[in-house]
């Protein structure tokens, strides 16, 4: 998988995985807007469940509009997500 | 969301993993005792305060700041490396039209090595639910009443990078120093829920 771009849309997969994730409830199934990317972390879900080596990834700020998230609000949520949490929206890229 | 922190099992259950470890010879109360201290050595809201009075005297710092903060703190001899590792930092800047405010919505993450510890309500579920949701109205509560064409952005710190609000420099304060700038910076400046 190609890392994304800032600009790009991408959307939060809507997983519920057992265990320990740092992709905040609220913003799953939504899509957002890639930032940045902020550098390359162990996956946290793998850390936590005591992987002996686990993935490393981008780690990218992500902003989503509070109409969005919530069905109102004017302003921005942005949040720190692992690559593998995310799907690539195609044709939307946001030149914002 | 997990919940309320000061509460909790889990200070009961982190207090018996502590004396476990102290009974099996792991691990002595001093040498943990030693490591707290380690890391909050000279942790407090006085350095960012010192972060933001030099970003407001100068405009090479305050670029240098905000393209990597971590590359620029040591010119005002600090650094990120307080923790078990390197955490990044992230500053974001107040302008006239723009206001950032800081959360961990799964947590309480926040710059601890650098600043100390986060303000007891910064734990709170209510701050955290809340200010995702309705910032304006949770900032109007702070006693922080933006103009309604303020946009703002909310920072969640859900991953490993930290995050640092660089305040807007207050009208009529020319002539201060960086000593008497920094005095007037606040930790809830630092958060977002104070305009300084």
């Amino acid at each position: 998988m190609t890392e994304f771009r800032a600009g790009e849309r991408v959307r939060v997969r809507a997983t519920d995985p057992a265990g320990h994730t740092r992709a905040p409830r609220y913003v799953r199934g939504h899509t957002g807007r890639i930032v940045e990317m902020q550098g390359r972390w162990a996956l946290a879900d793998e850390v936590a469940a005591g992987a002996a080596a686990p993935r490393v990834e981008p780690v990218y700020t992500v902003a989503f509009a509070a109409r969005d998230l919530w069905g109102a609000g004017e302003h921005e949520v942005t949040v720190d997500l692992w690559e593998s949490y995310m799907e690539r929206v195609e044709g939307t890229r946001d030149e914002r | 969301m997990s919940g309320e922190h000061a509460s909790v099992p889990v200070a009961a259950r982190v207090r018996r993993l502590e004396e476990r470890l102290i009974d099996a010879g792991v691990v002595g109360q001093d040498q943990l005792d030693a490591v707290l201290a380690a890391m909050l050595k000279g942790a407090t809201p006085l350095n960012g305060a010192r972060i933001v009075a030099r970003a407001w005297s100068d405009d090479g710092f305050r670029a240098r700041l905000l393209a990597d903060a971590n590359a620029a703190l040591p010119e005002v001899g600090l650094s990120m490396k307080g923790g078990i590792q390197e955490q990044r930092l992230k500053v974001v800047a107040n302008t006239p039209h723009a206001h950032n405010v800081l959360v961990c919505t799964l947590c309480s993450c926040y710059p601890i090595g650098l600043l100390g510890p986060s303000p007891s309500w910064y734990k709170s579920e209510a701050y955290r639910s809340r200010v995702v949701r309705e910032p304006r109205a949770v900032l109007a509560e702070f006693g922080l009443h933006l103009p309604d064409d303020t946009a703002i952005t909310v920072w969640d710190s859900s991953a490993e990078s930290r995050y640092l609000v660089l305040p807007r420099r207050p009208d009529g304060t020319g002539g201060l120093s960086e000593p008497e700038l920094a005095a007037l910076v606040t930790r809830e400046g630092l958060i977002g829920t104070a305009a300084v």
